[in-house]
């Protein structure tokens, strides 16, 4: 099927309005039932710089970012200059009278006209889109009615009227933009977020309350959504004094009965390591979120990357057990990181969720999730069969010692980072220490047994992916790209299938290994320089990938990301 | 009836004649007082010699990592609101380490008490200066003096305005044991800064350098008036005072927080139904 999708983008200085603008539409056309892909390209300041807000819409669309601009919103002259070169044949730039578009298909809106106060030029913009897409105007009022509630009537009427005149004035000029298709029914219950709410949600459906963290783009998100419901949720949410205190907060949180999540990004994250290998040794469960952006050090705050797996997989020293998920769509934000909390919970481990910049930040219809169908994840202790002889890193032979929460007893809740004890106390008997060596890795092997398996898309012959000319392997967030690509070969005739990792680690062979050595080609695609999952599959199984797709210039993958870069490969 | 032999007696790694006996026995003494069994409490530490008290004592004991013994405590305290939890450790693990911790902890205010292990060096690793090191003392990794100026801790705390602030001496066990104790029932952050001689690395701030300057603050001195706490805090030489330096009735952290009325985390269930009109507000 070839690329059905609409695709608009806002295009301005910070402060202009143009989320405000972007979040509306994108809202009204979720509510009409299209499918929506937002991304956000944000410089890091508060005002000022260019900034961009896409959305990809249509009734049947990849949920990935993509390269083509189907209507420009240009809230600066800046924006034309810069996006016109995206723009299809049939494109339509939006624009201010005063701003320049010789040459191009434009609608030059008389924003001063239309609107009489500057602050309403984006419900101005709002109209002019909904009515070049024939939207019903009643969506989009609605959304008014919603956004301004709080200002009171006299606001929202304003805004209305602006809203109309815009539709009114569209309506006499001659754009030639095709309208949207009408959108079938839906399901009433369609959610529109980001990935980083997706995954806050996740954690509340898997029983999170508690989370300390210190801000950092992108990973703040996860908090600041945990914070603003913390008021119907009851979650503990405290920003601490810095990333130490935060990994430690949770902890110390966690070993006091809690259900902890640290979210962060990757310099955030260098600063938690030491904390990592202490929730190792006190096999303390705390989830983490490390959303990725462009390192290394401060690197390019506010885009994207996947170059954190090398970090996150090694972080903390010593040996111990940890796993590691990579959702790659609003849905697995939400169950995967569900997923996560069980894992950490059972086996008593630091366990990871990798997001990035693009997936943290880009709205997109999904849902509705439901949660009785999720599986209930049983709680530490309150009291031990026997509190007298109570011993908290019993051994056993999955590695699991029954954890009690101190103080709902009178049995005594030891844990030391030092090495210890089954009793929780420092030892330098050194057969202690193997044998406690062995216990905690040996938690390794049940979350091993529990791995999710790599999704596999693509006709699958009798030995995996045999019959298919190429293999894309990806991880995270870009699986909507990669399934893109798919698409756009078979266009081309060329079958392709796509492997995708939710979950990087533990990596197990008999997962994916037959897949990876039936197939004719293989191509791993990441967004980094030095192909990180690639690496770890080559170190676990020995097996090369035929090629890479590797994107590292702060931007997301695309579908024709990976097919301009397969051209050199194959 | 509690009494501090619940508390245990246990073979330690202490030098003898080191402070660390007297504290802990101090801590146990403070504790029964109370009527705290040892399953009531949790102890958190950090790393160091002083760090490793709740090994010898019956408690529950979470023993993180080096200068982290804070913002795990706080963790555990926003966790659960019935527990007493004290964070100890030494001065390097605290002023050193986890010098950010000591001061947001000073501002934020959560219920537990901290009782710093004050010997004026890093024990454990063998005697390198620490904050609260003597300028121009000599040690094997100062070896032409500490250069630089030493850290007050209480005069810090009760300029932040601490809710309490007291120092003591292992030297004075009887009184320690009443701060100690006079501490745990503040609500709020409480400090215990302890002078704990280090009989093998620190031979400045010695037993009888202590027994000779600390003297125990009198009726005169009113506790509750923030500058005569802080001449009292600032006062370290010839005659350094003990006892309770400072304190206030700020509200304790969260005193006014919905989140963390609702008790013990480890009590609580997912509400579901809550959850879903949560999802319901992304429509
Ligand atoms: C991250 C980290 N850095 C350094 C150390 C080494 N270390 C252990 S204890 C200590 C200093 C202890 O001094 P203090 O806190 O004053 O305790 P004391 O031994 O004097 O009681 C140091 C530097 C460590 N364990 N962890
Ligand atoms: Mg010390």
């Amino acid at each position: 099927m070839p690329d059905s999708s609409i695709v608009i983008l806002v295009g301005g200085e910070a402060g202009q309005g143009l989320v405000t603008i972007g979040q509306l539409m994108a809202k009204a056309l979720v509510r009409a039932g299209y499918e929506v892909v937002v991304s956000q390209d944000y410089q890091s300041r508060i005002r000022g710089g260019h900034n961009t807000f896409v959305i990809r819409t249509g009734l049947d669309v990849f949920h990935a970012p993509c390269d083509k601009v189907d209507i420009l919103v240009a809230l600066n002259a800046e924006t034309v200059a810069r996006h016109k070169g995206q723009l299809t044949p049939s494109g339509l730039v939006v624009a201010d009278v005063d701003i320049d578009t010789t040459g191009l298909n434009a609608l030059r809106v008389p924003f001063r006209t239309l609107a009489p106060k500057v602050v309403q030029d984006n419900v101005v913009a709002l109209g002019v889109l909904g009515q070049t897409l024939c939207k019903d105007i009643g969506l989009l009022e609605q959304l008014l009615r919603e956004q301004f509630a709080k200002k009171g009537q006299e606001v929202i009427d304003q805004n209305l009227a602006v809203l109309r005149a815009a539709y009114a004035w569209v309506k006499t000029q001659d754009h030639g933009f095709a309208c949207l298709p009408s959108a079938p029914a839906y399901p009433a219950e369609r959610l529109m977020l980001t990935g980083n709410e997706a995954i806050a949600l996740g954690a509340l459906a898997a029983g999170c309350n508690f989370c300390s963290f210190y801000p950092m783009t992108p990973g703040s998100s996860v908090a600041l959504t945990l914070a603003e419901h913390a008021k119907f949720m009851g979650t503990v949410v405290e920003q601490a004094e810095d990333e130490i205190a935060a990994a430690n907060m949770a902890i110390g949180a966690a070993s006091a009965g809690g259900r902890a999540l640290v979210p962060t990004a990757g310099g955030g994250f260098a600063l938690m390591c030491e904390a990592v290998s202490l929730a190792g040794m006190l096999e303390t469960p705390v989830v983490f979120v490390v959303a990725m952006r462009p390192g290394p050090a401060t690197g390019l705050p506010t885009r994207t990357e996947q170059a954190d797996l090398n970090l996150v997989l090694h972080a903390g020293h010593g040996e111990f057990p940890r796993a590691v998920f990579a959702p790659g769509s609003i849905a697995e934000c939400f169950s995967l990181t569900h997923r996560a909390f069980a894992m950490a919970e059972k086996y008593q481990s630091p366990v990871f969720i990798l997001t990035d910049q693009y997936l943290a930040d880009s709205l997109q219809n999904a849902g509705p999730f439901n949660t009785d169908g999720l599986p209930e994840i049983p709680g530490p202790l309150l009291e031990p069969a026997n509190p007298a002889t109570y011993k908290r890193f019993a051994l056993t032979a999955d590695g699991i010692s029954p954890r009690v929460i101190p103080g709902f007893s009178t049995a005594l809740v030891v844990s030391d980072s030092d090495e210890h004890t089954e009793d929780g106390k420092l030892t330098e008997d050194l057969a202690v220490r193997v044998q406690m060596v062995d216990k905690r890795l040996a938690k390794g092997q049940g979350l091993a047994a529990e791995a999710v398996p790599p999704s596999l898309f693509g006709e699958e012959g009798p030995n995996g992916s045999k019959d298919v000319d190429l293999l894309l392997v990806c991880w995270g967030s870009t699986l909507g790209a990669a399934l893109e690509a798919r698409e756009r070969l078979a266009e081309q005739g060329r079958s392709a299938a796509v492997l995708h990792f939710g979950q990087v680690w533990p990596l197990v062979e008999g997962q994916f290994l037959p897949r990876l050595t039936a197939a004719k080609r293989t191509v791993c695609v990441e967004g980094n320089a030095t192909g990180q999952l690639a690496r770890l599959i080559r170190q676990e199984t020995g097996f090369r990938f035929r090629g890479q797709v590797l994107r590292y210039d702060g931007l997301p993958i695309t579908a024709a990301y990976i097919l301009r870069g397969l051209e050199s490969i194959l | 009836m509690v009494t501090a032999e619940d508390y245990g007696t246990f073979d330690t790694a202490w030098c003898p004649g080191c402070g660390n006996h007297s504290l802990l026995a101090a801590m146990k003494q403070a504790l029964s007082g109370l009527g705290l069994a040892p399953h009531q409490v949790l102890m958190v530490t950090g790393i160091g010699q002083a760090a490793k008290a709740p090994l010898y004592m019956n408690c529950n004991m979470l023993t993180g990592l080096h200068g982290r013994s804070l913002p795990a405590a706080t963790g555990a305290r926003l966790a659960n609101p019935e527990l007493t939890i004290i964070a100890e450790s030494g001065d390097g693990c605290n002023y050193g380490e986890g010098g950010n911790h000591f001061l947001a902890a000073i501002r934020r205010n959560v219920d537990l008490t901290l009782v710093a292990h004050d010997n004026g060096i890093y024990g454990l690793t063998k005697g390198q200066a620490s904050p609260t090191t003597g300028k121009g003392q000599v040690t094997k990794a100062q070896p032409f003096g500490q250069p630089s100026e030493p850290f007050n801790p209480v005069a810090v705390a009760v300029a932040m305005g601490a809710g309490f602030v007291a120092r003591g001496f292992t030297g004075e066990p009887e009184h320690l044991a009443g701060l100690i104790q006079q501490a745990f029932r503040h609500k709020g952050f409480s400090l215990v800064d302890v002078f704990q001689p280090c009989v093998t690395f620190n031979h400045v701030n010695t037993f009888a350098w202590y027994k000779q300057r600390c003297y125990k603050l009198g009726p005169e001195h009113d506790p509750r008036s923030r500058d005569q706490a802080l001449a009292k805090a600032l006062e370290f030489g010839e005659r350094i005072p003990i006892g309770v330096l400072y304190a206030n009735d700020r509200p304790a952290f969260g005193a006014d927080l919905p989140t963390l009325k609702l008790g013990p985390l480890a009590l609580r269930q997912p509400d579901f139904e809550a959850l879903r009109g949560v999802m319901r507000s992304y429509l």
